[in-house]
């Protein structure tokens, strides 16, 4: 996928402008933050849940080496096969790999947002692998030549009649508005797929290491024809994933849905412990688990590490106001909205991302729904200082800066400064009480008023008055 | 509270810049209030911007000089108290900024120990009940960020509020959603910033207020601007202003200042 985190600012202005895309934005902030605060308003202890969710992974990150090996050793007891991958590319050639062994022609795939981060369709398409994408989202997605906009809801910046004209053109059949008759429609197309498939690729949202199981969490049930149809079953999973035990996995399980959509747990949550064993009626002969490094390991240690505490339910998207105002593409890159803002500028570099991390007021409400309590706006702030090391932040960001330190920490100059600045507003805004324009200011007063002081400051007029009383 | 018997506490005002700067009577109220409620008030005149803006662009060197500052100027007051929730959580950020040896490190935590928002200070650490203020109309209040999600504050200004005669307060929705200024990203990204507001100023039309209450002049000043330049005939105040009956001067960004009049 190509990398459009620099140009963060034009694309958000073009889709300030998207009255489609707006109208779809309405649809997320109706609907996801109400429904968590609900499922959060039923549930006492949900609170307290967060509290030990944090902990834990903290504890898992401690001893990441410890159970990714554990986990290994019983997806290898269990039958199945785990492969190491540093980087992108190590895992996008093993998958590929292991597909050629199959002689596969026909890849289904669930959602999974590590294989959008590795650019997994594009190189098997490239090399004669023909993904097929099985999440109604990412089937629609897949059909327009589109990407993601959302980590749990991937089309959301879609409407209705979008899916309509892409399933018409692609279907060669009757166009319908109804979302019914759309979905048997993606549902008769799919099945095909499900049984000519070779290969079927999941993601996983854990890795028990106790079991050497994986597990995928979904609505559609996709997920289960992907893993349990085709011969060989690979799962691509990223190493932060892993969790000690399965009822470690629970305790993760009842935040992950209440925070993602509100459900108190997603319709399927599916677990898959290696390959076929003689009694079973089905399931995959081959079974394969894809660990993906991609700079995570860089990140143990750091002031980022809290950051892989993250279990992938988009609450600090659907409840930010900059993500609801631009939508996920602005973003530029795979991962949006506030965890995007701390993940991108890791994997792709700061200098292409450096953007992301200022994208934000600071507001808090993403740290606030956080179900591992991840501090992103402290990790935001983290990545400006890298920034402002780097002197990456833009000519005029760091001279405007520069000068306002110069008076801020000369606290007499300071006051000369305020009053003469007061007193130009003052003159400029007369007895109106507010300018309209200010050139300097193009970027306040473009959009609203400038109101301006409404006196000399306040240190000149509390000395007069001390002046006064002490007479 | 203070009478004959007891010592007045003694109080720094943290005067904050946008206060300092475009509207004193803030500053103002806040010290009228912190007198009504038995403190003795003191200006430090060494003391400037709490240092937000270096913060947030990753700035640690120059934002540490200002804390350094900072926590001078404040030293030997009981407490610290400030009309932002804002610039008061700053101060709160303060001990990040210095290492376990720094010895700076404990004075910035005891500074912290000791800062406070206005509106928080009289309730939570004062427990303060005697508002003598009418004002007649309905109001609605927005929940600055930083106050609300770095400090706690939520239920302090309206409990304040409600001892007010005459006043009425119908809640806006989305009240604890952000009004889109967050310091310089109003003018790094105005156009986010404006969609941003302009929600804001919908709700606060929607909720049937005449004015628009809230703890900080950042967001204030941001709504305001925006109200005016939509021609909504909102009027909107800082909280302090209400609390202290100190409303007969304009509302922020109205016509008709008579300059000087605050005093």
């Amino acid at each position: 996928m190509q990398i459009k985190s620099p140009e963060f600012k034009q694309s958000a202005r073009i889709a300030l402008q998207d009255e489609n895309l707006q109208k779809a934005l309405g649809n997320l902030k109706a609907g996801f933050p109400g429904k968590r605060a609900a499922a959060v308003a039923r549930m006492p202890e949900f609170e307290e849940l967060r509290d030990q969710a944090r902990d834990l992974k903290n504890h898992i990150l401690e001893h990441l080496d410890l159970y990714l090996e554990e986990f290994e050793a019983r997806v290898v007891e269990n039958g199945g096969q785990v492969h190491w991958c540093r980087t992108s590319e190590d895992a996008r050639k093993t998958i590929l790999q292991i597909c050629r062994e199959q002689d596969a022609k026909t890849v289904t795939k669930g959602k999974s947002m590590v294989t959008e981060e590795i650019n997994l369709n594009e190189y098997l398409e490239e090399n004669g692998v023909r993904p097929v994408e099985t999440d109604l989202g990412e089937y629609i997605l897949q059909l327009r030549g589109d990407h993601p906009s959302h980590i749990i809801a991937p089309a959301i910046h879609l409407n209705l009649e979008d899916v309509s004209e892409a399933f018409h053109e692609h279907h060669k059949r009757p166009k319908s508005d109804d979302p019914a008759e759309l979905m048997a429609e993606a549902r008769e197309m799919l099945r095909k797929q499900f049984v000519a498939a070779d290969v079927g690729i999941t993601g996983a949202n854990f890795l028990v290491a106790e079991t050497g199981s994986t597990i995928i969490v979904t609505n559609e049930g996709n997920g289960d024809l992907t893993q349990t149809l085709p011969k060989t079953h690979i799962v691509v999973s990223s190493i932060e994933k892993v969790v000690p035990t399965l009822e470690d996995m629970s305790l993760f399980l009842r935040l992950l849905a209440r925070s993602a959509t509100g459900q108190e747990y997603s319709v399927y949550n599916t677990l898959s412990s290696g390959n076929r064993r003689p009694d079973d009626q089905d399931g995959p002969e081959n079974f394969h688990v894809v660990l993906v490094d991609n700079g995570r390991s860089d990140m143990v240690g750091t002031q980022f590490q809290e950051m892989l505490r993250c279990i992938r339910c988009s609450a600090c998207m659907n409840h930010c106001p900059v993500y609801g105002s631009v939508g996920g593409h602005s973003y530029g890159w795979v991962y949006p909205g506030p965890m995007g803002s701390v993940l991108t500028p890791q994997m792709i570099g700061i200098e292409k991302a450096g953007l992301l991390p200022n994208a934000s007021t600071f507001c808090g409400k993403c740290e606030e729904v956080c179900p591992v309590r991840i501090p992103l706006p402290k990790l935001m702030r983290h990545w400006r200082e890298k920034e402002f090391e780097k002197h990456l932040s833009p000519k005029a960001v760091r001279w405007g800066l520069g000068g306002w330190a110069f008076f801020a920490k000369r606290p007499g100059l300071y006051r000369l400064m305020s009053a003469s600045a007061s007193r130009f507003m003052r003159l400029l805004g007369g007895k109106k009480g507010k300018v309209s324009s200010l050139p300097m200011a193009a970027g306040w007063t473009d959009h609203r008023d400038m109101p301006v002081p409404t006196g000399k400051t306040f240190m000149q007029q509390w000395k007069a008055r001390q002046k006064q009383e002490s007479k | 509270m203070s009478d004959a018997h007891t010592p007045p506490i003694k109080v720094g005002l943290f005067v904050t810049c946008l206060a300092d700067m475009f509207r004193p009577e803030v500053a103002f109220a806040t010290v009228k209030l912190l007198e009504q409620a038995g403190c003795s008030v003191d200006v430090p005149d060494t003391q400037t911007c709490c240092g937000q803006p270096a913060f947030n662009s990753g700035d640690n060197q120059t934002s540490r000089d200002i804390a350094r500052q900072t926590i001078k100027a404040f030293d030997g007051y009981r407490y610290v108290v400030g009309p932002s929730g804002s610039c008061i959580g700053m101060l709160h950020h303060y001990p990040e900024l210095f290492t376990e040896d720094d010895p700076w490190k404990a004075r910035a935590e005891d500074l912290k120990a000791r800062a406070f928002e206005i509106t928080s200070f009289l309730v939570d650490e004062l427990g303060f009940s005697g508002i003598q203020s009418r004002f007649n109309g309905r109001i609605t209040y927005h929940d600055s960020c930083s106050g609300l999600r770095e400090l706690g504050i939520k239920q302090q200004p309206r409990q304040l509020l409600a001892e007010i005669d005459g006043v009425e307060m119908h809640e806006m929705q989305e009240a604890e959603t952000c009004c889109g200024f967050g310091g310089t990203f109003c003018v790094k990204y105005p156009d986010i910033s404006n969609r941003m507001v302009s929600n804001k100023t919908e709700f606060a039309a929607d909720s049937g207020a005449e004015t628009l209450v809230g703890g900080d002049l950042g967001c204030l000043l941001n709504m305001a601007g925006k109200l005016k330049r939509e021609g909504r005939e909102i009027d909107v105040r800082h909280v302090v202003e209400l609390l202290a009956d100190m409303t007969d001067n304009a509302a922020i960004g109205e016509a008709d200042y008579d300059l000087g009049k605050a005093i």
